[in-house]
């Protein structure tokens, strides 16, 4: 019989810390199912929603996952998330919703922003906001993390937000041991985050232990790319070159990923799983380090987090 | 490797936050770019030194106000254990975050101003975590650079704590002379305190014995949601999805589903990566039963030689969260693992004077931040054990009918 790689521990009747971890989030949820009518995944196609969406086909193994996934599309995507999205929706064979910000601005929903550091980022909220309006979903399950920024370290599991989508980072209700309080009134909607517990070197671990597939792009590889404020930049349709900069072929990977525009890369030779695990414990920088969203403001997780962000 | 959950307590200012700043920053926890940032912060605010509550400080308001509002967690690890802390507000106005922080604690470290000594929130938080039955506490004595590492001052504040410790339930309490500022017997020893021969923070909290905080023996597991596969190779397949909260399921156990009664044996204990031969606490795991049997999210199967209470009536020592107290009358759903039924507040015996830890049997209505015993009626029965004896199936909430708010927690009592 296979004992499900708890073999290790079983007449200890321990789990390790990732064991631990696992089985938390497979907890969380499958109280979102159990507890709301219509909820969703939100999948960026980035390692955290990759690994969530992992846990939620543990959690209801045999069965397939009981609800659909969320992409948000900036237009700005790496080809290899695309790619690596549909495939997954494919093997998993579960719906997948798209909320588009391109739609937005085309409906004058959102306006685009212009200047040299435009960015599509804030536009997601809008289309995030529509998707989940229009789609009615009172429970939206995110791959955020309590160590990847000092606002996100203060979310709970179950994250209410009101009828305008916005958290109230200053009244959050009090979340007792495990018990998770997921009443709302109509209009309102959850947000929720199994995977809060768990650090940046947990998932890679996890990536590793359950050799869950991911984007070519976590793994080193060579690219055209462009240094500004501290990081490697894609070159891509949408990145204008400023005056000096110039375009290198880099070996390089990604430590996250999101919009192509602001998804920043280090220059790395780590091309295997193993070497990833290893490059990241010994690294001295947070992976948000290369993320030109945050670095706008001392709070600007915060202040976008309370206008409904991720 | 082993996971040990702490938390932060103590009254506002008595540098919690500045102990975790600490503890993360002498552990080499902090990246490069978090440090830099909180250094940039505390030069804007024109301080001399940085600042380390700015690490656990996120919030705008936090940092505008300097104190914590809402619970932060950091993690950090060391070749020895995995932390995850829980970073807890002081301030009374912002308990009901204390108790958030706390409810998963394994630990507690209560922190303690040595200039001003024990005061009522070092005892109310204290008497939390007794209450949450958190096992150990590590009282640390903060801010001894003010009191010129004085060994004096130090034993002073272990007689005060130690006599209100006294009326309160707790093992393990240790204490330790600290500066979070300097970083005195944090994770460094104290050149300023020769006096001192026990461990550094780090240290005690590398190696204190937490053995099994799970309860192995009385086998207990509360039903999420059922799993039935639209495919037809699982056409039959009906699996009870959950969490074990207690004890030990194999296979082949004889079982009993409460509050109905039905009785089954286990027929298997899948996970995703296969059957296993038994499954403990903390696991998830979806079980089978030989017998087609009634069975739904809320029910609860126990082995049969252990069993929980089942009733109507709860006897629970409760903290009261919403701002407003609860109204005459009241509905309430009361929340035990995952079952959910309305329920009254049928009777106050007491309520707890949180210095003295008398009680008020005449105490007035129950307010925001009050610690009070009641008897508790629901519409349906109820399946639970006594708190002390597990701490999933003994606590509840009260979610109020009105709101939706949580108004409060409660640990049962027998
Ligand atoms: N001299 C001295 N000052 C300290 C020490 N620890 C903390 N402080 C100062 O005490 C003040 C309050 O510290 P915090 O860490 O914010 O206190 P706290 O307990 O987290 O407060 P709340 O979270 O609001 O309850 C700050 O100005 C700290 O710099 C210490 O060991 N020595
Ligand atoms: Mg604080």
């Amino acid at each position: 019989m296979d004992l499900a790689g708890f073999s290790l521990n079983m007449h200890k009747y321990y789990l390790t810390h990732l064991q631990e971890l696992e089985s938390e989030a497979i907890y969380v949820i499958r109280e979102v199912v159990a507890q709301f009518d219509r909820p969703a995944i939100l999948f960026s196609g980035g390692k955290d929603s990759i690994v969530v969406t992992h846990l939620a086909r543990k959690a209801f193994w045999p069965a397939k996952i009981p609800m659909p996934l969320i992409h948000i599309d900036t237009g700005h995507n790496f080809p290899e998330t695309m790619e690596f999205r549909d495939k997954l929706v494919a093997d998993l064979g579960v719906q997948l919703i798209v909320g588009s910000v391109q739609e937005a601005i085309d409906k004058g929903r959102a306006v685009e922003e212009s200047g040299i550091n435009a960015s599509r980022n804030e536009l997601q909220i809008v289309s995030l906001l529509d998707t989940i309006e229009n789609n009615k979903i009172d429970a939206a399950i995110g791959g955020a993390r309590r160590d990847e920024e000092k606002a996100r370290s203060k979310e709970r599991f179950f994250s209410h937000r009101d009828e305008f989508g916005q958290w109230d980072p200053k009244n959050q209700r009090p979340e007792l041991w495990n018990i998770f309080n997921g009443r709302k009134r109509m209009g309102e909607h959850f947000r929720v985050f199994p995977i809060s517990n768990w650090t940046e070197m947990d998932i890679w671990n996890y990536i590793l232990q359950e050799n869950i597939a991911i984007p070519s792009l976590y793994f080193a590889h060579n690219r055209n790319a462009v240094y500004r404020d501290g990081t490697w930049l894609p070159a891509s349709e949408f990145l204008v070159l400023r005056d000096g900069e110039t375009v290198e072929n880099k070996l390089m990977r990604f430590r996250t990923l999101g919009d192509i525009t602001i998804t920043g890369g280090i220059e790395s030779d780590a091309d295997t799983l193993e070497k990833i695990v290893a490059e990241v414990s010994a690294t001295r920088s947070t992976e948000r380090g290369n993320r030109s969203d945050d670095k706008r403001s001392d709070t600007s997780m915060e202040d976008r987090k309370k206008q409904g962000y991720f | 490797m082993e996971l040990l959950r702490f938390t932060t307590a103590g009254s506002v200012d008595d540098g919690k936050s500045t102990l975790i700043g600490r503890l993360l920053y002498d552990s080499k926890s902090i990246f490069e770019d978090q440090m830099a940032a909180v250094k940039q912060s505390s030069e804007r605010k024109g301080l001399q030194h940085i600042d380390l509550s700015l690490l656990t400080d996120g919030l705008r308001s936090e940092r505008e106000q300097g104190i914590t509002i809402d619970v932060a967690y950091r993690y950090f690890a060391t070749p020895k254990r995995k932390f995850i802390i829980a970073d807890t507000p002081g301030h009374i106005q912002y308990t009901r975050n204390m108790v958030t922080g706390a409810s998963t604690a394994n630990l507690a470290l209560v922190l303690v101003d040595a200039r001003k000594g024990v005061v009522e929130q070092t005892c109310r938080h204290s008497y939390i975590a007794s209450l949450l039955k958190i096992p150990h506490i590590i009282v640390c004595i903060n801010k001894m650079d003010l009191v010129d590492y004085s060994e004096e001052a130090f034993n002073k504040v272990v007689e005060q704590y130690e006599d209100f410790a006294a009326k309160i339930d707790v093992t393990d309490i240790r204490y330790v002379p600290i500066s979070a500022l300097e970083g005195d017997n944090v994770v460094n020893d104290s050149v300023n305190m020769p006096w001192y021969k026990g461990e550094s923070l780090l240290h005690t909290l590398e190696t204190i014995h937490i053995g099994s905080d799970e309860n192995h023996s009385d086998a207990r597991f509360p039903v999420q949601t059922v799993i039935r596969p639209h495919a037809a190779e699982y056409h039959d397949y009906r699996g009870y999805a959950g969490r074990i909260a207690g004890g030990i399921f194999k296979p082949g156990d004889k079982i009993t589903v409460l509050p109905s009664g039905l009785t089954s044996a286990i027929k298997s204990i899948d996970t995703f990566s296969g059957p296993v031969d038994e499954a403990f606490a903390p696991m998830s795991v979806s079980i089978t039963l030989e017998d087609d049997i009634d069975v739904s999210r809320g029910d609860m199967i126990v082995k049969d030689d252990s069993e929980p209470q089942v009733s109507q009536d709860i006897d629970a020592m409760i903290c009261w969260m919403g701002s407003r107290g609860p109204r005459p009358g009241a509905k309430y759903h009361l929340k035990n693992t995952t079952r959910e039924v309305m329920a009254i507040i049928k009777e106050v015996y007491y309520k707890l004077d949180i210095n003295t830890m008398e009680k008020l049997e005449n105490g007035g209505d129950i307010k925001m931040n009050e610690m009070a015993r009641v008897r508790l009626r629901t519409t349906q029965p109820v399946v639970f054990d006594e708190y002390r004896k597990n701490r999933i199936t003994g606590s509840l909430i009260l979610v109020d009918e009105a709101t939706n708010e949580t108004v409060a927690a409660g640990t049962i009592f027998l």
